[in-house]
């Protein structure tokens, strides 16, 4: 029985060690918390999934097709086919599991509306759909815990990928965050599904662990990181102190309506290019619905934030403050009981009903689209098994979830994210023990000289960050990283400023070496092991910047005002960031995008009628991973 | 000392190593104990205006649905996020507040427990259901969406330990698993698939540390943070125990398998 290493413990992690389980290997998952505290808790909405049980004529090539425009044409098209037409099936296994999705009074599957579609399409659980399918793939990996298959490591983080000489994974070097101790584990295949990077902006609606610190390391090892400056900003989070608190958009699907008081005497500019008054003075303005009537309040995640700052950049925003109104007042009590949970969070933190008030939101960093680039050959590639699906440019080490770059291109649509996590989980667990089938030598027979190389290198860095001795204060040199971030690299970028905010992070990577650990201990020193995550942050927030710098275009979630088009001819390309140890700044270089079922067209919300899309070339044997 | 500022008083330490420190913070609206602990970590200054090491502790998601920030806030068990500064000094009266990790649970520093017991007990309750594989057979068994309701509420766990942090029955002279794996066996068990382990689960529901050692006092189900029908499920487990154990009795060998 071979093993294999999966990091991360959230939906991609867990899908991905049940799914290897199941096929034989045992997995050892690596986790900075308990599984069941990952992330993936955090998902709201739900999971889409067009399986066209109310009869509104979905499918599954009408959701890849609503995938591939929401991704404003970036994404490559093949393994966004196979996610949609897997999709189905991944909501009656989980279903299977005793996930418990909501029903309809017959006792079926219930779906709701989310954003960028008109289909009811996205399954749910209550307000905590994430919550509920991380809890049954856990309970599906303790059952192969039990039987031995499976063993966790649970507080520990991942600290390197161990190469051989021929620069194949053979395993990787860990830190147990209790003891601070470091060590090695050994396997032929190690998976990276350790999320997002919503910590580099401090403030976002990630929970803590997301600092996007693996992926930063296996970018200074050599992974090569894509379209990193595609960052979604998630139109309404509860604005707070030590994090700005999601308000699904499930408050809208179940009929939310966002609005900000009116006021005639200002005029904007609407979708169509026409000038029109601000609403009527005295009454509520709903401007997505007026500049959207088709989709209304559940445009398009990108398109939501930009109105939202555009309003309040006018003045117009709730109390002239940064801010607008979520509305969820009007609802039927049996809408209200499906939102209970997120409504009770709003009540919790401010203190407010949403049941009789309407909610002040504001945008928020959300979501990471870019992420470790991985292959994926199509079912109809003359090559499709001589590669590996969801496989880095590292030979053995695989990357799925929120920390690869596949499935959501320029922008994520809402209810996609936990497919793609269970869906790349899955794929994983099919191409792993190909791959582990096609290596000729194993882990067993490494020299036991490289996995020393690779531990002593982390604890040299270990004893390097415990003797310095400076004035500077990490989690200071944080706050200014993240304060440079929002300012510049979220909703709006612009040249002149993004130049000078990858300046503002060489200028903290000096003051970086010259920090004091506050905490001298040996023991659960957090101060620590933040300081050791913050080093890999630094260089993915300059990946993010270059990326965003040099991208001279508008497309899904990167807003450049001075260009104010998506420019096919010029930037219709995968952005790739490679490190070199030479220079201060990451290497960028472009690949073509996958566009082999679908020609890009524009990606218009205002008119939007249900359209019947015509994919080409779809292959005949495609061949799914359940 | 004055109105805008407010004393945090932690229990602090490792093993058989505690000790109280105090840090005075300015007041803040929307401020809570986990936004407190975050200044405390870029500022670790004591009330002596002595630098210390900065406290530790857990965190997670922030909004109530990881169960990573349990402690015990004012002598309650809760999560620290929800935990908002301004209306604990409003109901106290009080310009101090005071943190200290679980008690029912073995202390790893300042205010981080070990709760892998909770992990192991979900072992040893059978919490899953046993699928066949995850290849494609279909949908699940149908559900009312009344029965769905409280599978739902059940299935919110989210392994806090504030139940057993407030049971008098979790304590060192005995063995009881605490409320929550309880339920747990509540929900697979009513779960048209998981039922048909259902012995499996009932078992160590009947043994030493099961649902029998309940005191009843039902300070779990005051405690919740998310509001788990946690003596519900008791009761339920306690009826379905004694329903076993007639059927253990009765029953042919055979039958069992």
């Amino acid at each position: 029985m071979p093993d294999v290493i999966v990091v991360g413990g959230g939906l991609a992690g867990l899908s991905a060690a049940m799914k290897l389980a199941e096929n034989g290997c045992r997995v050892k998952i690596v986790s900075v918390t308990r599984c069941r505290r990952s992330h993936s808790v955090c998902a709201q909405g739900g999971i889409n999934a067009a399986m066209n049980l109310r009869d509104e004529d979905d499918s599954p090539y009408i959701h890849a097709y609503d995938t591939i425009k929401g991704g404003d044409f970036l994404a490559d098209q093949p393994p966004i086919l196979e996610m949609c037409l897997c999709a189905p099936r991944i909501i009656y296994m989980m279903d299977r599991m005793g996930c418990p999705f909501n029903r309809t009074s017959e006792g079926h599957l219930d779906f709701r509306r989310f954003g960028g579609t008109l289909y009811h399409r996205t399954a749910f659980c209550g307000a905590s759909t994430g919550q509920q399918l991380l809890y049954s793939l856990d309970e599906q990996v303790r059952r192969y815990e039990a039987k031995g298959r499976v063993e966790r490591f649970e507080n520990h983080e991942f600290m390197r990928l161990v190469l051989d000489e021929q620069g194949v994974t053979r395993g990787i070097v860990f830190m147990d965050l209790f003891n601070l101790k470091l060590d090695v584990l050994k396997a032929d295949a190690v998976v990276i599904a350790t999320g997002g990077l919503g910590l580099i902006y401090k403030k976002s609606t990630n929970s803590t662990f997301c600092t996007g610190a693996a992926n930063g390391r296996l970018y200074k090892q050599g992974m090569k990181y894509a379209n990193g400056e595609f960052i979604q900003i998630h139109p309404t989070a509860i604005p707070g102190i030590d994090k700005l608190r999601l308000m699904s958009e499930s408050a809208r699907g179940e009929g939310g309506r966002i609005w900000v008081p009116g006021d005639s005497s200002k005029t904007i500019t609407n979708p169509e290019g026409k000038e029109v008054p601000c609403g009527k003075t005295g009454e509520p303005w709903y401007f997505f619905e007026e500049f959207y009537p088709a989709f209304g309040n559940l445009v398009p995640r990108d398109i939501a934030a930009r109105e939202i700052l555009r309003l309040c950049e006018m003045g117009l925003g709730v109390d002239g403050q940064y801010q607008v109104y979520l509305d969820v007042s009007h609802l039927s009590e049996r809408s209200l009981k499906k939102l209970e949970s997120i409504l009770d969070i709003y009540t919790k933190f401010t203190g407010d009903d949403p049941r009789k008030v309407p909610m002040k939101i504001f945008p928020a960093v959300h979501y990471t689209m870019g992420g470790g680039w991985v292959d994926w050959p199509a079912a109809d590639d003359p090559d499709r098994w001589d590669r590996y699906r969801q496989m880095t440019n590292i030979p053995g080490c695989f990357n799925v979830g929120e920390s690869d770059f596949e499935y959501h291109g320029a922008n994520r649509l809402g209810a996609n994210s936990l497919l793609s996590c269970i869906f790349g989980g899955l794929v994983v667990g099919v191409e792993v023990p190909r791959y582990l089938q096609s290596l000729s030598s194993t882990s067993q027979e490494t020299l036991s000289s490289i996995y020393s190389w690779a531990l002593k290198k982390e604890e040299d860095f270990k004893q390097d960050l415990m003797r310095r001795n400076g004035p500077e204060n990490v989690h200071k040199l944080h706050d200014e990283l993240a304060e440079a971030m929002i300012k510049h690299v979220s909703v709006k970028r612009n040249n002149v400023d993004l130049a000078k905010t990858l300046e503002t992070i060489k200028t903290i990577e000096e003051r970086y070496k010259q920090i004091t650990i506050d905490d001298h201990t040996r023991f659960a020193n957090q101060t620590y092991a933040f300081a050791n995550q913050f080093d890999a942050m630094l260089e993915l927030s300059k990946v993010i910047v270059k990326g965003a710098l040099m991208r001279d275009e508008f497309r899904g979630a990167h807003f450049k005002p001075e260009f104010p088009v998506r420019d096919d001819e010029h930037w219709l390309k995968t952005t790739i960031a490679e490190y070199d140890p030479k220079e201060r700044e990451p290497r960028i270089s472009y690949v073509p995008v996958d566009l082999r079922y679908l020609k890009p067209t524009l990606r218009d919300y205002s008119q939007a009628k249900r359209v019947t899309p015509h994919l080409e070339n779809i292959p005949a044997n495609i061949k799914l991973p359940i | 000392m004055n109105e805008n500022t407010f004393t945090l008083k932690i229990l602090r330490g490792t093993p058989n190593q505690q000790y109280w420190e105090e840090f005075i913070l300015k007041r803040e609206p929307f401020a809570n104990v986990i936004s407190c602990l975050m200044y405390i970590q870029a500022n670790p200054i004591n009330s002596k205006g002595e630098k210390v090491a900065p406290v530790v502790w857990e965190q997670g998601c922030l909004e109530e649905v990881c169960g990573s920030c349990s402690m015990l806030i004012n002598q309650r068990p809760r999560q620290a996020c929800t935990a908002l500064i301004e209306p604990i000094l409003k109901e106290t009266g009080q310009l101090t507040i005071v943190l200290a990790p679980f008690t029912k649970f073995p202390l790893v520093r300042d205010l981080i427990v070990d709760r892998s017991i909770m992990f192991d007990n979900l072992k040893k309750v059978h919490a899953w259901i046993d699928m066949d594989t995850t290849m494609d057979r279909g949908p699940g068994p149908k559900i009312s969406p009344e029965k769905q309701q409280i599978m739902y509420s059940i299935s919110c766990c989210m392994t806090c330990g504030c139940c057993s942090e407030s049971c008098p029955q979790v304590n060192e002279h005995s063995e009881f698993m605490g409320p929550a794996p309880v339920a747990q066996v509540r929900l697979f068990n009513a779960h048209p698939t998981g039922e048909t382990e259902k012995q499996k689960r009932l078992l160590p529901m009947m043994e030493k540390g099961g649902v029998t050692e309940c005191g009843n006092a039902q300070n779990c189900v005051r405690v919740c943070p998310k509001k788990v029908p946690l003596t519900d499920s008791i009761a339920a487990i306690g009826r379905d125990v004694i329903l076993q154990s007639l059927e253990n009795l009765f029953s042919f060998p055979e039958r069992e398998q």
